[in-house]
């Protein structure tokens, strides 16, 4: 039996409620204003009760759940309260699921980042709805004089065989509303889980195929005005001179201004990054005429000296980061990347003396891989609603980060932190782009100029040129082979701009004797931020594509030789900070090997394989490849997860196909490059995504069956791809890859079928 | 500034825009129906597509002095209950992620089914190709419109 300590107590029971004015909705939110569809409509209760945080209960036994993280694709509006229904033992067909307002006083991180929000969140979900639970067979107990532990639940139905009582939750809702708390509850046992692992749709997906308004840009406020910025053209520039006389006398114009969007020589935090904070602001009736009266702007740009920023951490301490001058160039962050200066090399990790290993290796293995820039490119652009008044900010919009930027928010205006109010609307897409909500602050100082509500919208251009980019990244990798074909050495110095993809104590970390990896940097003016599985997505890649060849000088099949080195990490592991399972790692691959068919050798099928591990989740796939009229086609991709107890199979199914299908499109076309500091790629005509026929036909997604608590989904699927993509690929044109994206190498006559 | 009749979902509106408005933001800004959506602006991600008579056509790059001549459909008013074809695929396979995309995703499948009601993955591929989604629902997409052209042809 597990029990669990319940972290609501009485107090906070009645502090919730009584913020829910007339016992209905937990703050009021613009989107739960939508109306209810007809059907649910027929089944409103006539009154709620608050139970806690995460939910309350109608009269007539529909039940409430509130979302806590913000939505961004990832399927959590649907799979957190799953957990909550799950251990409140409540009929899915009865739950509604709202989101949650931002309230860190009740949840808990309510963040969209890292992979992390079921992990994290599955200890407080299933307390919240366990602790209903318990609450209502309280009430029962309670109302029919019989003992607690004798009442039974099953999909909203209270029972006590004995007395052959039973009651609905809604007629116990009333009393299970005015019970303490207790300081313990207990949590099903995960074999009785009934909502846990059974496939649930999205609970949005009805509004998204109507069309209905879900997302920041479709927010709506009476009396609300549209804002555009210009932000500089280059990184390494900053305004000068705005002639706006043009632009103001455009129809449906009201102002045009200079804004600072972050006080100078201010801190920031981390999720502050931005490259602009003094931008033009247009502002207008509707975004048409606003888009019109930007391009009729005449600025002068400025080269920006160098700068600094004072960044604050986690605990209150600041550091100074260094923001070069100048217009950088992608050729030439490749010449740097190839030749960095010996003096930046730091020794990250050391395991045996691998300079007397390579010394005695019969084969050596040399390589180098790189990956450009990124734009995160969500499908819906940046923006947000700002209403700012003296003493109030009220801000609407899709934000992976609102705990976060409520901080930014209450230091930037000068505001306690009760006086601001984010709310969180379903995000097209995050990605990582959404930690980072500079945008959010512009809205709201804009807002405040202009004392109206505003909503702030990026075109295309301004969101791909505004930087928060992945890092450009760089690799390079050295093994040594014995005249057994044993792995005695291995080398890895990785690098990039302005960070490091090395992640030390990975795979194959462990795994050899003779093990050194070291990292550098550069720095540069051009801004970056997380990018869905950051680090992993570029150095995943490229070190399952260098084991991919080294296998095949050692003369080895690629799985079975990264199953030998997970043998030895796991019988005799070198060193102590290994930061993987290999059990679980060699578990996906075994898993990948028997669901693709690894075995048959099929003729035609030309096949890649991959395993990573990131996000605290193993993910294992194998890329079949076909020719097709001369041309490389991807079949089928095969995957094999190990994120321990799957939610919502399906969704996570999907998932897992999204990542793979992205991992794909961005290995193979997409690049952000530079000239002069001005980004290249402005929009999708220059800057490739993968499209419709270039995605694999199948994808093929199996879970390690595993009753181990859920880890993160979002992110892990993402990274592998690439190497099984190169690996393929080789297989298939006999072609290495080893500079993303690979369709600028691909020869002509290979070109994928698009 | 000009007066347009528009024929939108079954209902008349009339709008006051300049005649190069194009049609996403006259449906978006004006008539508030925010179901189709801004993606690029340039004809190259799909997620602004509407039917005009019964085409497929991307709304950011029809301005409303064109298209207030013709019959249009917008995500809003493809059923009446959400219940078209494609839609119950779509609900079906639980095709979106974010969802940001589908609207134009759905009104260019719906567009493709009207013209060839049992296209070949290559035909689907061909219209399809317009619409981007960075979420990589792609697969599930292909499933969905083929589910939906054996409904349509049952
Ligand atoms: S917004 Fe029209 S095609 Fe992208
Ligand atoms: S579902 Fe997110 S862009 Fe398609």
């Amino acid at each position: 039996m597990t029990l669990i300590k319940t972290t609501y107590n009485r107090r906070s029971f009645l502090k919730n409620s009584a913020l829910a004015s007339g016992g209905m909705m937990l703050g009021f939110s613009w989107l739960a204003a939508c109306k209810p569809s007809p059907e649910q409509l027929i089944s409103m209760p006539e009154e709620w009760f608050e139970i806690n945080g995460y939910l309350k209960i109608g009269d007539n036994g529909l039940v409430t759940i509130m979302s806590p993280n913000p939505e961004i694709g990832q399927n959590v509006k649907t799979s957190m309260p799953m957990i909550v229904a799950e251990e409140l033992d409540v009929d899915w067909k009865n739950v509604i699921v709202e989101q949650a307002p931002l309230n860190t006083a009740i949840f808990k991180r309510q963040l969209a980042g890292g992979s992390q929000s079921i992990r994290q969140g599955w200890d407080a979900l299933r307390m919240a709805g366990a602790t209903a639970k318990h609450l209502l067979k309280q009430a029962a107990a309670d109302a029919w004089q019989v003992p607690f532990e004798e009442i039974e639940t099953s999909e909203s139905v209270i029972t006590h065989k004995a007395t052959n009582n039973t009651a609905g939750y809604g007629e116990m809702a009333a009393f299970a509303a005015k019970i303490a708390v207790p300081e313990q509850v207990k949590l099903k046992e995960k074999t009785d889980f009934k909502i846990i692992g059974t496939s649930r749709k999205n609970v949005d997906a009805k509004k998204i195929v109507t069309g209905q308004p879900l997302f920041g840009l479709d927010y709506e406020k009476e009396g609300m005005l549209i804002a555009m910025i210009v932000h500089p053209p280059a990184f390494g520039k900053k305004l000068g001179d705005v002639n706006d006389s043009k632009a103001r006398s455009m129809p449906g114009i009201r102002d045009v201004f200079k804004i600072q969007s972050y006080k100078e020589g201010g801190v920031k935090a981390w999720c502050d990054v931005s490259a602009f904070d003094n931008l033009v602001v247009v502002v207008g009736d509707s975004t048409w005429q606003v888009m019109k009266a930007k391009k009729a702007l005449e600025l002068e740009w400025k080269v920006s000296p160098e700068t600094e920023n004072k960044i604050g951490n986690f605990r209150g301490d600041t550091r100074i980061q260094k923001v070069p001058a100048g217009l950088e160039n992608s050729e030439s962050h490749k010449l740097q990347m190839a030749n960095v200066d010996k003096n930046k090399i730091r020794v990250a990790r050391k395991d045996g003396n691998t300079e007397a290993a390579f010394k005695k290796a019969v084969k050596i293995i040399e390589r180098t891989y790189t990956c450009p820039f990124l734009a995160h490119n969500t499908m819906e652009p940046m923006n947000f609603f700002a209403d700012v008044t003296e003493d109030k900010a009220d801000f609407a919009g899709p934000i992976q980060t609102p705990e976060f930027m409520e901080k930014s928010a209450a230091e930037r205006f000068g505001l306690p932190l009760e006086k601001i109010d984010i709310q969180m609307t379903r995000m097209g897409g995050g990605f990582g782009r959404r930690l980072y909500g500079h945008f959010l602050i512009e809205a709201g100082v804009i807002s405040q100029k202009m004392k109206t509500p505003i909503k702030l919208v990026y075109t295309r251009e301004d969101d791909m040129t505004n930087g928060v980019y992945r890092p450009a990244y760089h690799a390079y990798y050295r093994a040594g082979l014995d005249a057994d074909n044993n792995l005695i050495a291995f080398h890895v110095r990785a690098g990039g701009i302005p960070e490091s993809p090395l992640a030390a104590n990975r795979f194959p970390a462990g795994a050899v004797d003779n093990y050194l990896a070291e990292d550098w940097s550069l720095d540069s003016n051009i801004t970056v931020g997380a990018f869905r599985a950051p680090r992993s997505n570029f150095i995943a890649g490229a070190e399952q594509s260098f084991l991919d060849e080294v296998a095949e000088e050692a003369g080895k099949d690629p799985i079975d030789f990264r199953l030998e080195l997970l043998k030895r990490a796991l019988e005799k592991p070198v060193g102590e900070n290994n930061d993987y399972e290999a059990a679980r790692y060699a578990g996906v691959l075994e898993l990948v090997r028997e669901k693709s068919g690894w075995d048959n050798e099929l003729s035609g099928l030309h096949r890649g394989v991959s395993a990573y591990f990131c996000h605290n989740s193993y993910v294992a796939q194998v890329l079949d490849m076909v020719i097709e009229n001369g041309k490389p086609v991807i079949e089928k991709v095969t995957a094999a997860i190990d994120c321990g107890i799957v939610v919502n199979p399906d969704a996570a199914a999907n998932m897992a196909e999204g990542g793979a299908i992205d991992g794909i499109g961005h290995a193979m076309y997409s690049e952000m490059t530079f000239k002069d500091g001005v980004p290249e790629q402005s929009n999708f005509d220059r800057y490739r995504l993968i499209r419709h026929s270039e995605a694999p036909k199948y994808v093929d997604t199996h879970f390690v069956k595993s009753d181990t608590d859920p880890t993160g989904l979002g992110e892990p699927p993402f990274p592998p791809i690439m190497g099984a993509l190169a690996n393929a690929l080789y297989k298939a044109t006999g072609e290495r890859h080893y500079h993303q994206p690979f369709i600028n190498h691909v020869k002509k006559e290979t070109e994928f079928k698009t | 500034m000009p007066t347009y009749k528009l024929k939108i979902n079954g209902d008349k509106k009339i709008v006051n825009v300049d005649a190069d408005t194009p049609m996403l933001w006259v449906l978006r800004d004006h008539l508030k129906l925010v179901g189709t959506k801004y993606g690029c602006g340039i004809a190259q991600c799909g997620a602004c597509t509407i039917h005009i008579d019964g085409t497929a056509v991307r709304s950011c790059q029809t301005p409303v002095s064109v298209a207030a001549d013709y019959k249009i459909t917008t995500i809003e008013g493809l059923s009446e209950k959400g219940d078209h074809p494609v839609q119950k695929a779509w609900l079906e396979i639980d095709v979106p992620q974010c969802g940001y995309c589908q609207a134009g995703q759905i009104m260019s499948a719906s567009a493709l089914l009207k013209a060839n009601s049992n296209p070949t993955d290559e035909e689907i591929d061909a219209v399809m190709n317009g619409n981007i989604c960075r979420c990589g629902t792609y697969t599930r997409i292909k499933k969905a419109i083929k589910i939906a052209a054996k409904s349509i042809n049952a």
